[in-house]
């Protein structure tokens, strides 16, 4: 009925669980970012793992969400769900017309495609003046969601982000367990074989590619209202970099792969942070053991231990 | 004359200066099987690729039901009824023989982009899909994955999906290489079913399943047609003997 397997429903419960229960733990801060980068890589993998498709750019959508609704809740006053919303908004919009560009081209050509233009978005938001250029959107505030409730407290927002991180993943579920997401996995699978059997092959890439960048939005969205601030750091490319790297350490093409990814290489960032460059050293040395010893992914290589899909 | 289903005049096409498909005026009557041979290099697959619009031509037209579909693109070729299957088989190899089949059935249901519903509702197509892979001999493979499946069931698969589009032209890439005789003779005992109301166009190398199953048959050399006709007329012309016998695998 869900589309989860048996497995995978109790993979879904005990990560509910863990969102509960882990604030009373750790930092709801630290938490919060896990989610919304939790939520970028889940929208990653839907292009990569489910359609085949290599996104360098994805930070553009991230990033812009991110700036759209830190300004938007700064300057307009509105309500943070709605913020977030617009996040969402503006990652699609920007999505429809990379993507509509980007799509025509097949594998690593899509991937330069996409990455050149990121660059592009990243210097438009280098030079623009709403963004702050170098000091980005700073001191924004966090709002009310729905005009009603502060969100001032780090552990009303926490069940805000958790709320909207669950909602993404369970979408990007269906998205995959869907008549459409079907056609998508048969174009993964072999896209000559798709379109002879009729399918316009590009207007399903551009939909599954609009709506990644619409989650890619959000999560940039939810984490500029979580943090206060919206930056260059958020479009740029290696924040594209990172959630590749996500993906690919958590597992690529299963459903808790991306958020687990998340969950290790935010922790990294923020335990390791002392040693300052070592940061950096040591994701790229996880990045190659990972390629070449555990080409599935952490998770990807407990399912294949246990014999399951997770 | 009006039971011509498929036609071409002047079909060519060149890769840089090399001529794969030579000024080709192919015509398939409708309700035969009609095979396509030559020798390895000759442009049968150029042909295929032309004839479904995965290549564009470099000149000539391509008429089908009497429509000219030399602009159109690969999917709206399908959508018209002409259907065609690839040399290298083409499954879906992490996908079960229903999911592959079902994909085609689902066609039908125009452009499937709700991505907010559940796959649930595609089990309307399990039955027809099931009694496909039944006639194909594939029912104890249900849920295998494509990929797992032997070579000659991987075709089987190929040829179940196919006709699930009920496609009123097939065009069928080498459906027997690489396959052992049992399974030979299984595509060909399918072929015989399945061509009821339809039009095959295929290209076989193995002559005698020619001989058996084709009504007309084109002789292709360096992208040229070099002979056409029945298999009695065809194989007795000594410009194919000799096309033949100068090319070691036939
Ligand atoms: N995409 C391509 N680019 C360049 N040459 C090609 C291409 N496709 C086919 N050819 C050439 O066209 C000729 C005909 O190939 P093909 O149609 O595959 O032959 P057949 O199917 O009859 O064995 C061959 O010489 C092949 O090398
Ligand atoms: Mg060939």
């Amino acid at each position: 009925m869900t589309g989860f397997s048996r497995v995978q429903m109790i993979g879904v419960a005990l990560m509910v669980a863990l969102i509960v229960l882990a604030p009373s733990v750790l930092y709801p801060v630290f938490l919060m970012k896990v989610l919304c980068f939790a939520l970028f890589a889940c929208a990653f993998n839907l292009l990569i793992g489910y359609v085949g498709l290599l996104s360098f750019g994805h930070a553009a959508f991230f990033g812009m969400g991110s700036y759209v609704s830190a300004w938007t809740i700064k300057h307009w006053g509105i309500t943070a769900e709605v913020a977030i919303l617009l996040g969402g908004a503006t990652g699609a919009a920007l999505g429809l017309v990379l993507g509509w560009l980007a799509i025509r081209r097949q594998g690593l050509y899509f991937a330069m495609i996409t990455l050149a233009l990121a660059q592009m978005v990243y210097f438009f938001c280098l030079q623009a003046p709403f963004t702050g250029g170098e000091d980005g959107i700073q001191q924004v505030p966090r709002g009310k969601l729905f005009g009603i409730v502060p969100l001032e407290s780090d552990m009303t927002i926490y069940w805000l982000v958790a709320f909207v991180f669950l909602a993404g993943f369970l979408l990007i579920h269906r998205i995959v367990h869907s008549p459409f997401g079907q056609v998508l996995k048969a174009i993964r699978e072999n896209e000559p074989r798709a379109t002879s059997l009729g399918y316009r092959t590009n207007d399903y890439k551009l939909i599954a590619f609009v709506l990644s960048s619409m989650l890619a939005g959000i999560a940039g969205g939810t984490k500029a209202l979580v943090f206060g601030i919206a930056t260059l750091t958020d479009v740029h490319y290696s924040m594209s970099g990172e959630v590749v790297l996500m993906t690919l350490l958590g597992g690529l093409g299963t459903i808790f792969g991306p958020v687990m990814g998340a969950l290790v290489v935010t922790a990294m960032e923020n335990y390791l942070a002392q040693f300052g460059a070592w940061v950096t050293v040591t994701q790229g040395v996880i990045f190659m053991v990972c390629v070449l010893a555990f080409r599935r992914g952490i998770i990807g290589e407990i399912g294949a231990k246990l014999k399951v899909t997770l | 004359m009006s039971d011509i289903i498929l036609a071409t005049s002047g079909l060519t096409r060149e890769f840089g200066g090399f001529v794969a498909v030579n000024d080709v005026a192919l015509r398939v009557e409708r309700g035969t099987i009609h095979a396509l041979i030559g020798p390895n290099g000759a442009g049968k697959t150029t042909c295929f690729n032309l004839l479904t619009k995965f290549l564009p031509p470099t000149r000539g037209r391509i008429e089908f039901k009497g429509r000219d579909i030399t602009r159109l693109s690969p999917a709206e070729v399908a959508r018209l009824g002409l259907v065609r299957s690839f040399q290298i088989s083409a499954v879906f190899p992490h996908l079960s023989a229903i999911e592959n089949v079902r994909l085609a059935l689902q066609r039908s249901r125009g452009a499937s982009f709700d991505f907010w519903r559940s796959e649930t509702v595609l089990s309307v197509y399990d039955e027809r899909a099931r009694s496909l892979l039944d006639d194909v001999g594939l029912s104890d493979y249900v849920d295998t994955q494509a990929g797992l499946l032997s070579y000659g069931r991987k075709r089987a698969l190929e040829i179940a999906t196919t006709l699930a589009l009920e496609p009123e032209m097939m065009l069928l890439d080498e459906p027997t290489a690489g396959m052992a005789h049992e399974d030979v003779d299984r595509v060909v005992n399918l072929i015989r079913r399945i061509r009821e109301g339809r039009t095959i166009l295929m290209v076989e190398h193995n002559l005698s399943v020619v001989e058996g199953l084709c009504d007309t048959i084109t002789v292709l050399t360096r992208g040229r047609i070099l002979a056409e006709g029945d298999y009695a007329t065809v194989s007795k012309n000594p410009e194919v003997i000799s096309a033949y016998l100068g090319s070691a695998d036939a």
